[in-house]
């Protein structure tokens, strides 16, 4: 029992402290990558190649100072950020990152929690952090902050239902919701889930980038018409934790469509953990190269988009998979 | 419904494509305190003031240069040497009201005045980009070194 504990908490900090250190690099991927994307060269002066930029950045954002607004609610005004912070750092939770391994006669499950129902963990979580977002622009007492809130908290609720709808092809096929499961069942190159639910893969695409308020769905931080969002009257730490929170999400979301579609950790040659992070960084290479691409959606295209388009989809993937598997 | 799917399927993937390529051409970024620009043959910077190679100097505070300024930053009072020659006895350029449009430099008769391809003068007082005879005299030392 001891050990049980010790080993958790172990993994705990490991994986705690490599998420935070991904999501300072992948603010550093991102500005990089969109520099050699507009065929410019990104941060290079901190460090060679601007490496050390993500430390430079967070030593900056903690010396600022962390202004308060007269007129906003403090309470809920404090507790917003953390509400969106501590839900992307706690999905990580469920997402195996490995296999087994032996350390010290130990068997070691390289995940922090394997339990059965563990993808709508991950749903209840992500539903989590629509409450900061909304909360943050209610508190901030800004007209600007508001309109940001109450478009994030629409866009949000009406992709979730189209992203937890998408995935569902993969849990009929797998027959289990946990993801230590599925990915044992994506055992062999073509059993990845990519090639049995290539539609769901699309669709998961989609609605993970607007579940993650990125280009092209950023519609509630729409820095032209809103300045900067949910998130105008923010600073300091306040504002730097809903950036970690927006990069942890992605970082999330890319681990899940890894986990789901692209059969986890499961790979030849190389040793799992690296596999599992190839992955990863395959897909936030592709929501920053989708970024680079695509210009904002209007409101009400995202709207009609999201139920029109995205939901019949989704269906009617639910509907394939089970006719085939009937069959 | 379809164009919406059309749009998924075919354009986006063209213009995902399209930003792919950027992402593999050479970055045209230019590190400039340690790179720097190849300036034009024609680039106009600082001015400077020549010599005769006997040490003399060219301007016979003519005016013309001053008459060409459209900006008006030229200000000279001439004299005259021991040997009866005019010279400038005060030559100053504001060099915060100039253009840089080189008229002065077309101006002028004696081929005296010039503009340089220097472009770095930040500096902490306005007053100090006031020039004199001297300063653009000793600009001239440099150029022709």
């Amino acid at each position: 029992m001891v050990t049980f504990i010790i080993i958790t908490l172990i993994k705990i900090l490991i994986v705690f402290v490599f998420f935070l250190l991904m999501i300072a690099y992948l603010t550093w991927l991102e500005r990089k990558l969109l520099g050699h994307f507009q065929v410019r060269l990104g941060p290079m002066r901190v460090g060679p190649h601007g490496l050390l930029q993500p430390f430079a950045d967070g030593i900056k954002l903690l010396f600022k100072e962390d202004v308060t607004p007269a007129k906003v609610n403090k309470f809920i005004y404090n507790l917003a950020p953390l509400l969106t912070f501590i839900p992307a750092l706690i999905i990580m939770a469920v997402i195996p990152f490995g296999d087994q391994i032996k350390i010290f006669g130990q068997s070691i499950n390289l995940v922090i929690s394997d339990f059965n129902m563990g993808i709508l963990y991950v749903f209840a979580v992500t539903s989590l952090s629509v409450y900061g977002i909304v909360l943050a622009g209610w508190s901030s007492n800004n007209k600007y902050s508001l309109l940001g809130g109450l478009r994030s908290s629409a866009q949000m609720i009406s992709y979730e239902v189209s992203l937890a709808l998408s995935l569902i092809g993969v849990f009929m096929i797998a027959g289990s919701l946990s993801l230590v499961e599925i990915v044992k069942s994506q055992d062999k190159l073509f059993s990845w889930f990519i090639f049995r639910q290539p539609l769901g893969f699309i669709l998961y695409l989609v609605c993970a980038i607007a579940e993650t308020n990125r280009a092209p769905f950023d519609l509630p931080e729409a820095d032209n018409e809103l300045v900067a969002g949910y998130y105008t009257e923010y600073s300091s730490m306040k504002f730097a934790m809903f950036f970690l929170g927006e990069y942890g999400s992605m970082i999330n979301v890319s681990a899940l469509a890894t986990t789901l579609f692209l059969g986890g950790w499961q790979g030849p040659f190389l040793p799992p953990v690296l596999w599992f992070l190839i992955k990863v960084c395959a897909f936030l290479f592709f929501y920053i190269w989708v970024r680079a691409t695509l210009p904002r959606f209007r409101y009400d295209q995202l709207m009609n988009f999201g139920w029109k388009v995205l939901l019949p989809l989704t269906l009617l993937n639910i509907l394939l998979t089970a006719t085939i598997m009937v069959l | 419904m379809l164009d919406t799917l059309k749009t998924i399927f075919l354009a986006i993937p063209k213009g995902l494509s399209v930003t792919f390529k950027y992402l593999l051409t050479k970055p045209i970024t230019v590190q400039y305190p340690d790179q720097k620009l190849i300036l034009s043959d024609r680039y106009r910077g600082l001015h400077y003031l020549k010599r005769n190679e006997d040490g003399t100097e060219k301007c016979v505070c003519c005016g013309l240069c001053a008459a060409a300024c459209p900006s008006e930053c030229i200000y000279m009072e001439p004299a005259e040497n021991e040997f009866g020659e005019r010279y400038a006895k005060i030559y100053e350029i504001n060099e915060l009201r100039c253009i840089f449009c080189g008229y002065c430099q077309e101006a002028c008769p004696k081929e005296a005045i010039f503009l340089s391809k220097e472009y770095e003068f930040s500096i902490d007082k306005r007053e100090k980009l006031i020039y004199t005879k001297e300063d653009l005299l000793k600009k001239g030392q440099r150029s022709t070194d």
